[in-house]
């Protein structure tokens, strides 16, 4: 029998090898990726019970561990929650981290093996190991205009805005409301953050969510932007060629003509034919509808996802939604109504604001990034946040066709319909934008633009998904537009 | 027997000594590891480490002697490794103990662990003292099959029996509660031995090939099959899920090693694949067992139906701890629930890393290993058959258990053996070794000095002179 139990033998040293390698892989390789896991309790008490570093906009932190006088030692606040909830997130006990407390965790507990000197000479001097600040490209001042423009248009106002430096990407504000109290949320009170965390959760108006990036809607008319660049890049327009100006677009294979807003023609001019820049000035359907038909589906769905549709690009902050254009053969009905931006197009303020930021930067659009700079406890820079242009520097639209398109954008802001941008003695260019996306629901209203055009430093996009304004009165340059100039300003610092 | 004559020439040594000092290093283990947690966890040596210490070294040092006089020749390794593991376990179940604010005066784990232990060290040395040979066993064959089938029925009846989490294995008695399945084990392998040694032949022999297995006679395999499908048949009543797999295990193993055919082991692993996939598709708890084990973290901290929380927070616990571990007292172990029974191995690997753990594993191969080797060695095949059935118990024991709480597979409710908290589980394990010990003992000694062949041949042709 004894030959069975050889065998036997090399059976049960199987069983262990397998136990040991099993325990290797979890106790080793994966470590990190559990210590990671946002419901580890583990890590997140012992992330309160260090002074974890601080997370700065320009020179102000607005999030940041002060001595806490409970068990924890220290407590994490944040001093303008609710501009900047959607950028920071919140460090919570039971609910465990989002947004850059989140993604740049490592960093700001000082776990980050980058901070390994760091923590060893914390070990040799006995002194608690401190994390390391996030310093982001956000700008306080853009950031503040977006935030006050939004809440300025009633309490419960669903919206978003957001700036980006068209030259790198940089995010220079990102506001989302209604937003909520992070602070409710870090606390050490557990019985009152579950409280705060339920009720945050079914509130219909979703404070929580992130609408700059997390958030897709219809983009509606800013839409035409993409449109009008597939348009130059592929039928050889330019913007003094003639489109059509009537008031009704006969679609075919579809029994219903496709109209302009308010049903007369192109700016009300009368004319049969009207140059490509009047047919953006007024946002005419029936113009795009008609240069849509000359397009085919392919030609407009590579123009939006060279702009970034259907693609991730935000690493700083998640998640983040992919903004779409329909797959498949459309045919000429959903064409023309995916070139106005409706159908089932829909992107994120963050799309939108890259769209006026390709088209400033000269046709490349840039990644765009939040965090600028990590240092060490000691202020040592650790590591940079580096402009990087999306597809590998393949450029979304050349830099004539991004020329042409500013030029249009101009004329929009200085006679069209985004005229309440306008800024004495800066050239803005912009674009409006109304998306109806149910007869039921009212309209979401849009703009996005990029200033100052011969020389832009910021590209905005301002998305108001529902506010109190009566149904009628809404649309991107009376909702948005405003907000826009404000953000712009604050920029160009005037 | 082939072995009889390779190892004539060859007299194994007591090696005693040697078994005093590797019991005195897991003394110091023991002890130690004692020590560490009231360090770690209250900053000061318990102070009770001197009587804790006393009863330790009394305890061990005591099976160490009875050893000495009741089985000299046997396996000089295997009552140090044993000694160690519960001395570790100890001091980690005490540690929990510390974490959940128990006392000894308050129902602590520790000191019900260690009560246990010295019922089980007394049967220990009282199954040396009573089992001169092993063989003996082999006439109550019968006795112990019946013995095991009322042990796993006991917990079914009203009255005594008890259910906890889901698994009806427990008895209640006077206020201490018992798992009678863990006894069942040994009864069982003893039985299947004694079964076996008596019917290997033809089992082996006899029947007729059906495809291209030779399939025993009915008469010859019945009354073992039908006494592996009644306890099978009521673990699975029982939701005892771990048992069932270490039975069956046992079963197919034993019944391989004693009719030397492989075809059982094919046999063996297709039905327990058949087995595994019915019960995962059509029985629910062993479902969402699969499930949790494939996608742990879909289901942490679900709101309502199955959670994979234990199982989570023991791989958080083993993350946290890493190569070296946290240290006595640093680690969180508290947030596994049930740590101190079947979660006592990631419980352990927190606080003192992948390393305590690949330690605690070669203590158990070892064991395994010296199990494995007693049987090679024995003279009977008696012997032998419960050395395999014991030490591959151990084996599978270990994987399903230490497999399933670092979710290599699902998990099934086993102990881990010597460390967990559980009085049954304890004593049978101290039992278990007894026996082990007790055959290598036989398999050891020195052949009685009977004169050879040779001798009489030779006195045969001797020359007288004059």
């Amino acid at each position: 029998m004894n030959r069975p139990i050889r065998t036997l033998s090399i059976g049960c040293l199987i069983l262990f090898v397998a136990l040991m390698l099993n325990i290797t892989y979890v106790q080793f390789v994966k470590a990190d990726s559990y210590d990671d896991h946002a419901g580890n309790r583990r890590v997140t008490e012992e992330s309160f019970s260090r002074q974890r570093g601080a997370i700065l906009a320009g020179k102000q932190a607005i999030a940041k561990s002060v001595k806490s006088k409970d068990q924890y030692e220290w407590q994490r606040t944040y001093p303008k929650p609710f501009e900047y909830a959607p950028i920071t997130g919140f460090l919570s006990f039971q609910y465990g981290q989002t947004g850059i407390e989140r993604s740049q965790n490592d960093i700001l507990s000082g776990d980050d093996d980058r901070l390994f000197t760091n923590r060893l000479i914390d070990l040799v001097t006995n002194s608690d190991p401190k994390g390391g600040n996030v310093e982001l490209t956000i700008n306080p001042k853009v950031q503040d205009a977006a935030y006050n423009g939004l809440t300025a248009l009633g309490s419960d106002v669903q919206g978003a805005a957001v700036a980006i430096e068209p030259s790198t990407g940089r995010i220079l504000a990102m506001a989302s409301t209604p937003s909520y109290d992070v602070n409710n949320l870090a606390s050490h009170d557990i019985g009152e953050t579950e409280k705060t965390w339920k009720r945050l959760n079914a509130d219909d108006n979703q404070p929580m969510s992130n609408r700059a990036t997390q958030t897709t809607l219809p983009p509606g008319s800013t839409f035409k932007l993409v449109t009008a660049a597939a348009a130059l890049e592929n039928l050889k327009m330019t913007p003094d060629s003639l489109v059509n100006g009537t008031n009704a677009l006969d679609v075919p294979q579809t029994d219903k003509d496709m109209h302009n807003e308010g049903g007369e023609s192109c700016g009300n001019l009368g004319q049969a034919k009207v140059s490509f820049t009047t047919a953006l000035d007024w946002s005419c359907n029936v113009a795009f509808g008609d240069v849509a038909l000359k397009l085919s589906d392919k030609e407009l769905r590579e123009q939006a996802e060279k702009f970034g549709f259907g693609q991730h690009y935000l690493d700083d902050i998640s998640p983040q939604a992919r903004s779409s254009f329909p797959q498949g053969t459309l045919g000429p009905a959903y064409r023309v109504l995916s070139a106005i931006g409706q159908y089932d197009v829909a992107a994120t303020p963050l799309q939108m604001a890259m769209v006026s930021a390709g088209i400033a930067n000269g046709g490349t659009v840039m990644k765009p990034y939040l965090v600028d700079r990590v240092t060490s406890a000691s202020l040592d820079v650790i590591d940079q946040g580096h402009p990087e242009p999306l597809d590998d520097g393949q450029p979304a639209i050349s830099s004539s066709t991004a020329d042409q398109l500013t030029t249009m954008m101009e004329s929009v802001v200085d006679h069209g319909t985004g005229t309440a941008a306008q800024i004495p003695g800066i050239t803005v260019a912009g674009k409006t934008g109304t998306a109806q996306s149910d007869p039921d629901r009212p309209p979401y209203a849009w703009f996005t633009a990029f200033a100052p055009a011969e020389n832009p430093k910021i590209a905005v996009a301002v998305m108001v998904q529902k506010s109190g304004t009566p149904r009628n009165d809404i649309a991107g340059g009376a909702l948005c537009a405003p907000i826009a100039r404000a953000m712009i300003q604050a920029a160009v610092g005037q | 027997m082939s072995t009889l004559n390779g190892l004539s020439g060859f007299v194994h040594r007591q090696r005693r000594g040697a078994e005093l000092v590797l019991m005195i290093l897991a003394l110091a283990v023991g002890i130690g590891g004692y020590a560490a947690v009231g360090l770690g966890v209250k900053e000061e040596v318990p102070p009770d480490i001197f009587g804790y210490g006393t009863w330790l070294v009394a305890l061990l040092i005591g099976a160490h002697i009875a050893v000495r006089f009741l089985a000299p020749y046997a396996d000089p390794v295997l009552l140090p490794l044993v000694a160690m593991l519960n001395g570790l376990g100890l001091a980690e179940i005490h540690r929990l103990d510390l974490a959940a604010g128990l006392t000894d005066a308050g129902g602590a784990f520790a000191r019900q662990q260690l009560i246990w232990m010295t019922i089980g060290v007394g049967l220990f040395v009282g199954t040396l003292f009573l089992v001169r040979d092993h063989r003996m066993l082999q006439r109550f064959t019968y006795t112990c099959g019946l013995a095991a089938v009322v042990m796993l029925i006991l917990p079914m009846l009203p009255v005594i029996g008890s259910s906890k989490n889901g698994a009806q294995i427990w008895i209640q008695l006077g206020g201490m509660s018992f798992q009678p399945g863990e006894v069942a084990k040994v009864l069982l392998v003893v039985c299947f031995a004694g079964y076996l040694v008596l019917h290997r032949d033809a089992l082996a022999l006899a029947g007729r090939r059906i495809l291209f297995i030779d399939l025993p006679r009915g008469r010859d395999l019945g009354p073992i099959l039908a006494m592996w499908l009644v306890s099978l048949a009521i673990l699975v009543r029982q939701h005892d899920l771990g048992s069932s797999l270490l039975f069956f295990g046992i079963f197919v193993v034993m019944l391989y090693v004693a009719t030397e055919r492989r075809g059982w082991i094919i046999v063996g692993g297709g039905l327990f694949l058949v087995g595994a996939v019915l019960a995962g598709t059509f029985i629910s708890h062993v479902h969402s067992r699969v499930e949790i084990w494939l996608h742990p973290f879909d289901y942490y901290q679900a709101q309502s139906g199955p959670a994979s929380d234990q199982l989570v927070n023991g791989l958080f616990g083993l993350a946290w701890g890493g190569l070296l571990g946290r240290g006595f007292g640093e680690g969180e172990p508290w947030r596994i629930p049930y740590a101190n029974s079947d979660f006592i191995v990631p419980a352990i690997g927190e606080e003192l890393g992948l390393t305590a753990v690949f330690a605690i594993l070669l203590c158990y191969g070892l064991i395994v290993e010296r199990g494995l080797r007693t049987a090679v060695i024995s003279r009977d095949d008696f012997g032998k058959l419960i050395a395999v059935g014991l030490a591959t118990s151990f084996a599978i024991q270990v994987f399903v258990v230490i497999g399933g709480v670092t979710n290599l597979i699902p998990v099934t409710g086993l102990t881990t053996p010597f460390l967990s908290y559980g009085g049954s589980s304890l004593v049978a394990n101290w039992v278990i070794v007894a026996l082990l010990l007790r055959i290598s003992d036989q398999a050891r000694r020195p052949l009685p000095s009977l004169p050879s062949d040779d001798e009489v041949a030779s006195d045969a042709t001797q020359v007288v002179k004059l």
